[in-house]
């Protein structure tokens, strides 16, 4: 099955035969740091509902990709529709409430150090909502003892541990019970039943709160549990597999076969064992 | 040429490395490298390392004068667009920061750093100053006894404080403990990705980090300038009465016919322009950093550098508007 082919049957609902809007259409993508560009002409749609999942070796556009979602990179060609937003066409006052439906949560948790993790927690909720003080600080609590941090509260993020402080940061990204939840490595570099936890929890969230999440990974056990879509970025962010994770499994496409083999792809290009440079060999 | 590797028990990095090298040498000069008896360990640690055939690695391309000049020419005007932005945008966020309910200055963040710039800068901003008055006022003492004119300490002393040491002294010592602190606090925020944080929550950096820090800073360095003008004619006034032996009436009352109203608020205004130049300089730099603890390290002390030679221009401009 091809890329278009999968994307084309996975955006017909199998109930309607109705074609569901993507929650994120991104179209000819070229976005950079000033130099050259790290994601070079990608196209992908995400469907809304789902967990997927964006797989790809270092440096190829992963977080990059969620940069340009929330708008923190404006692209230099192409775009970035959220929800039907282009957020780099927004007005500040259309930004702050398109934000309102979107969570991010960094990769080191990114968490305020002046302000307690309550106050990090709260802060979207004073930046987006009307509600009292004492709402938001029931929320907060309710929000912290989701991720298991309750006892946190009135900590200092230089007090947390790496997994605590991204636990922090899932709750702060979940606060205002985003549509569009984005998690750029989850639970990397975290021990396995913490980060099992956090698996639980996203599919919680999806669940009850019909979110959309998009995570960006490397751990199979993570894909494997939460997971319903896949998609593979190559270096330069060229789009090698988009489709759910079964299609995924048995794709064609050798690094995304490698991937999941859990195989090093071979050391490609021009290089050589040195015995065999030595020896003559071609 | 032939290499006999039959003795050799373990081959680190270093021995692959150098077989490489001779390998290449030897086909630099347009013979060839031979292997005989390559021992068990030897073809392990050969085996491991793999090598370009083509020797180019990409590496950076050196970038040729016009093309450095060019980079710098533009990155110059991009930092005074980018500083303009931030002076506009810290103008802007002040005006509006106090109405509406979403994206308030925060009240409590201001008294932090009220308390931060003033209180913290209090002792040292009014030691320098008492020190600086009692040094100037030494040695002017022993040149205007030899002309009998003592009493001109109590101008000259009162005059340069007020109007120059003053303001000066105090921004120099706030571009050293705040301005640095302001860039580094920005930029580690910028390094960790708090700031990229702070917007995707749909919160301003500027109204969040800068303005509480403008705002501070605004009030405090005047409050500190008149610390800081108090104690230096107070060191003035102990040479005056040691040295000069002028009495505290005589010091007194000279002080009232020197000074005038417009001394003290011309160095009151310089003040204020030096507590914007040092939280633009620091803010500006700190959101510019780049390259993690080096660049920390590198925005500070650009802060600190380029807010002192600011300050010392600025001053020198006032001063021709002022008093020429």
């Amino acid at each position: 099955m091809t890329r278009q082919e999968s994307q084309e049957q996975r955006r017909t609902s199998p109930e309607t035969g109705a074609e569901p809007t993507p929650i994120i259409s991104v179209r000819d993508l070229v976005v950079g740091y000033g130099g050259p560009p790290i994601i070079d002409g990608l196209s992908i749609d995400i469907l809304p509902g789902r967990v997927t999942a964006i797989i790809g070796g270092s440096g190829c556009g992963k977080s990059t990709l969620l940069k340009s979602v929330v708008g923190l990179l404006t692209p230099q060609a192409g775009s970035v529709r959220v929800a039907g937003h282009d957020l780099a066409a927004l007005d500040e006052d259309a930004l702050v409430g398109a934000l309102s439906n979107v969570g991010l949560l960094f990769q080191q948790g990114a968490l305020l150090n002046s302000i307690t993790v309550a106050q990090n927690v709260a802060m979207p909720l004073e930046v987006h909502s009307r509600l009292s003080r004492e709402v938001i600080a029931l929320t907060v609590r309710l929000k912290l003892e989701l991720v298991g941090l309750a006892h946190a509260a009135e900590l200092l993020p230089s007090e947390l541990s790496g997994g605590m402080k991204k636990r922090a940061g899932l709750a702060r990204a979940m606060v205002l019970d985003p549509e569009l939840l984005l998690c750029d490595e989850p639970s990397a570099g975290l021990d396995p039943q913490t980060a099992a936890d956090i698996d639980q929890l996203i599919l919680r969230l999806k669940d009850t709160f019909r979110m959309t999440v998009v995570v960006v990974t490397h751990e199979l056990a993570s894909i494997e549990a939460i997971a319903d879509d896949v998609v593979m970025l190559g270096r330069g962010g060229v789009l090698l597999f988009s489709g759910s994770k079964e299609e995924a499994q048995r794709c064609g496409v050798p690094e995304v076969r490698d991937f999941f083999a859990r195989r090093t792809p071979e050391a490609g290009g021009d290089t050589r064992p040195l015995l065999d440079v030595l020896e003559g060999r071609p | 040429m032939r290499l006999d590797l039959s003795g050799v028990e373990r081959m680190d990095s270093a021995g692959a490395a150098f077989c490489a090298l001779l390998q290449r040498r030897v086909a630099a000069a347009g013979g060839t490298l031979e292997l005989s008896g390559v021992s068990p360990a030897a073809r392990d640690s050969l085996s491991v390392f793999r090598v370009r055939d083509s020797d180019a690695s990409p590496g950076r391309r050196r970038e040729g004068f016009f093309e450095r000049v060019g980079g710098s020419v533009y990155s110059s005007f991009l930092g005074f667009v980018l500083f303009a932005v931030l002076v506009t945008d810290t103008f802007y966020a002040t005006v509006t920061g106090f109405f509406g309910r979403r994206q308030r200055v925060r009240l409590a963040a201001i008294i932090e750093q009220m308390i931060r710039i003033g209180l913290e800068s209090f002792a040292i901003v009014g030691l320098i100053s008492f020190l600086v008055g009692l040094t100037v006022s030494l040695q002017s003492a022993v040149q205007l006894a030899q002309f009998g004119a003592n009493i001109f300490l109590v101008d000259l002393i009162a005059l340069g404080m007020t109007r120059e040491l003053g303001p000066l002294i105090t921004a120099i010592i706030l571009a050293g403990r705040c301005g640095s602190s302001i860039a580094a606090e920005l930029a580690t925020m910028v390094i960790t990705e708090e700031v990229d944080a702070l917007r995707t929550m749909g919160v301003q950096p500027v109204r969040f980090l800068v303005v509480p820090r403008y705002i501070a800073i605004s009030i405090m360095q005047p409050l500190l300038t008149m610390m800081a003008n108090l104690l230096g004619i107070l060191g003035g006034f102990v040479i005056a009465l040691v040295s000069l032996e002028i009495g505290p009436e005589a010091f007194g009352l000279r002080l009232m016919n020197s000074l005038m109203l417009w001394d003290i608020v011309t160095g009151l205004i310089k003040s204020v322009a030096f507590a914007w130049i040092i939280v633009f300089v620091g803010a500006h730099r700190g959101f510019q950093v780049y390259g993690g603890a080096v660049g920390v390290g590198k925005a500070t002390t650009d802060s600190v550098v380029q807010a002192i030679f600011a300050v010392i221009v600025a001053d020198a401009f006032f001063s021709i508007i002022f008093y020429l």
